[in-house]
């Protein structure tokens, strides 16, 4: 198995996807999300930096309660009660942080679309399959005979087997992998740039997993749209991801391309994640567990936040917080040492 | 000889579901199931949601009455829980999936472990109880500060070590392992997963251990068993089934597995 191929050579990436050509998408710059809690406030996502270009695929993993629900909400624009953002998002050039509620209404569903971990709780129950897939083009005041063949196109196109007969489902007649594709047909409807997926396959089997994460491939291909992927799970996001960012407490570790990063990370904790990945072929997972547990945005270590877990930290990690900066082509780190790791 | 053996178990459930009349046939949830456990070794149980790992679990450990065929240990059939000597009942702990649902939230490690004793005052503790709960949670990594604190102060991971911990207390000679890291953060799975290991040969513990994730199962067993649909469809060495599956389904799981995993991913150009 080489390692050394490129993705612009393989069928799964038409897309050089490389972050310095083009305009991006989505610039997420500096972003921050403060949530309120209990007296106060507490920084969920902090200072958060990356780009999407056009029809690429970008990976946002780390480990539960690391802020990739909450990135992924900014940018939809579907924070809690509450919250308050900083830094920029800029959507095609438009500042997503300063445009009106009805303008991020406007953009929900018709340029940027979401899908999420559990269709039910997103599906209507009372309404059939076919006509929440619909509602977005009634509401466009498309004729009914031409929304019709769309939702069919759409259900066929999500890989759902007899769509006339399927649009007449209700979502709980459906199976944990056909609502995630009847998901994936409503959230295509508005023709989206941009799919959000937050952990769109955490709760299906493997064998399902695997063929929704292909269908969600060969759609982002054929449209060129772009996603973002929300995983916990690094074998899903190296999977189908062109580019990955990873997160540690609210902060970004480590990002660049998905092949450099996880063949080479720049930082200790994309190491230890790609070391505790439980692989069929390799059995190393339990070779050298990192200590202790995830640190969290409420609860984060002063200097560098990974620093009372990792194998490589000295004094200086301890007080003064690596700021993420480029340390290959194409390539950021936060880590003190991110040239040395590279390096090696 | 094995330390456990399960011989040809059935397990159905009477279907509540109102569109089917009690003249409806029972679901066969486990449909004559025969596994082997012996001492100090590893077994992996794996197979997609449903295929019936939990059910077979319960049976072991005595929660679900099979419908037919036994359970064995040291070669000797195990009634239902209300019939087992305590000994039986010791010897067979089982750790869940979400400590959090598992272990009372508001009682604290202390009293958590004093119960599991209080259980099975034969395996308490002789003299200076708070030296053996230090011990205990030594065992499993916690640090004894832990002791005082409620299980809903502690994380995840903390949780699970919690839950090892108060199987070990009654020194069982099996652990019934159920999807018992699946919920937890990659790192914090490593860590458990190389806590059971090293559990294991501090123990001389024998292991069930169930899951769904193919990689996590081939991480520690030595042997696997691949369910699907109530029966065992392969077993066999961990490095034979995972190297050269025979049965079409234990294939299936494992391309689906292989096509996630990230050493494939990162030569993303086969497809
Ligand atoms: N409504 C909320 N109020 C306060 N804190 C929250 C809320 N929702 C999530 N959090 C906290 O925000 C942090 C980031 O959460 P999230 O983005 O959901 O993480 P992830 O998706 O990476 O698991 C977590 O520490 C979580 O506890
Ligand atoms: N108490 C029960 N009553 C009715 N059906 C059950 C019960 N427990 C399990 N089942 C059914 O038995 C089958 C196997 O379940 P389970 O043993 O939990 O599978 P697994 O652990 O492999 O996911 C499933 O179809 C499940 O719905
Ligand atoms: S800055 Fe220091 S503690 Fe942080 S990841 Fe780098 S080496 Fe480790
Ligand atoms: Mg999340
Ligand atoms: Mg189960």
């Amino acid at each position: 198995m080489s390692r050394t191929r490129t993705p612009a050579e393989g069928a799964a990436s038409p897309v050089p996807a490389d972050a310095t050509t083009g305009d991006p998408l989505l610039e997420v710059d500096g972003l921050v999300v403060d949530l309120p809690v209990a007296g106060g406030s507490v920084r969920v996502v902090d200072r958060v930096t990356f780009d999407i270009p056009p029809a690429t695929t970008v990976g946002l993993i780390g480990e539960s309660g690391s802020g990739k629900t909450m990135t992924a909400n900014a940018v939809i624009g579907l924070l809690p009660n509450g919250a308050e953002t900083g830094g920029e998002l800029h959507w095609q050039g438009e500042d997503l942080l300063r445009a009106s509620p009805a303008r991020r209404r406007r953009l929900r569903g018709h340029e940027i679309a979401m899908i999420f971990q559990d269709p039910l709780a997103a599906l209507n129950p009372t309404q059939t399959i076919g006509r929440q897939v619909g509602e977005i083009l009634r509401r466009a005041g498309r004729p009914r005979a031409d929304v019709r063949l769309r939702v069919l196109e759409l259900l066929e196109r999500a890989g759902i087997p007899e769509p006339a007969a399927r649009m007449r489902s209700y979502p709980h007649e459906f199976s944990g992998g056909l609502r995630q594709r009847a998901m994936i047909a409503l959230a295509l409807a508005g023709s989206p740039a941009l799919l959000l997926a937050d952990e769109p396959t955490t709760a299906l089997d493997v064998t399902v997993q695997a063929r929704i994460l292909r269908l969600l491939r060969s759609i982002q291909q054929d449209q060129g749209l772009a996603m973002l992927l929300v995983s916990h799970d690094l074998r899903v996001v190296a999977h189908v991801a062109h580019q990955v960012v990873v997160m540690y407490a609210g902060r970004v570790a480590e990002r660049g391309p998905t092949t450099a990063v996880l063949a080479r990370p720049a930082h200790p904790y994309t190491r230890a994640l790609v070391e505790s990945v439980p692989a069929v072929r390799t059995r190393t997972a339990l070779a050298h567990p990192l200590p202790g547990t995830p640190a969290t945005p409420a609860n984060r270590p002063p200097g560098c936040a990974f620093h009372p877990r990792c194998p490589l930290a000295q004094d200086q990690c301890r007080t003064e917080e690596p700021e993420p900066r480029p340390v290959a082509p194409g390539r950021w780190a936060a880590c003190h040492f991110a040239e040395e790791l590279l390096q090696r | 000889m094995s330390l456990l053996e399960v011989n040809d178990l059935r397990v159905s459930f009477a279907r509540r579901n109102a569109w089917f009349r009690s003249r409806s046939a029972d679901f066969v949830a486990v449909d004559g199931v025969s596994l082997a456990v012996a001492p100090d070794e590893i077994v992996g149980l794996v197979g997609e949601s449903g295929s019936g790992k939990t059910t077979v679990a319960r049976a072991i450990v005595g929660l679900v009455r099979p419908g037919s065929g036994a359970v064995l240990l040291d070669g000797v059939p195990l009634g239902p829980v209300g019939r087992r000597t305590t000994a039986q009942q010791r010897a067979a702990q089982m750790v869940f999936q979400d400590p959090r649902s598992s272990l009372s939230p508001r009682m604290t490690v202390t009293a958590i472990i004093n119960e599991a004793w209080r259980t099975h005052p034969e395996s308490a503790p002789p003299g200076d109880r708070t030296a053996a709960l230090h011990r205990l949670l030594d065992d499993v990594g916690l640090d004894a500060s832990v002791a005082r604190h409620r299980a809903d102060e502690l994380s995840g991971g903390q949780c699970q070590r919690v839950s090892i911990a108060r199987a070990l207390a009654v020194r069982p000679r099996l652990l019934v392992c159920d999807e018992a890291v699946s919920a937890l953060d990659v790192s914090v799975q490593a860590q458990i997963l190389r806590l059971l290991v090293d559990l294991r040969e501090r123990h001389h513990l024998a292991m069930l251990f169930i899951s769904h994730d193919l990689g996590v199962v081939h991480q520690i067993a030595d042997r696997i068993a691949v369910m699907r649909r109530g029966v065992v469809v392969e077993e066999g060495r961990t490095t034979d089934v995972l190297g050269a599956p025979r049965h079409e389904y234990t294939r299936s799981l494992l391309d689906a597995a292989l096509e996630l995993s990230t050493t494939d991913a990162q030569d993303r150009s086969g497809n």
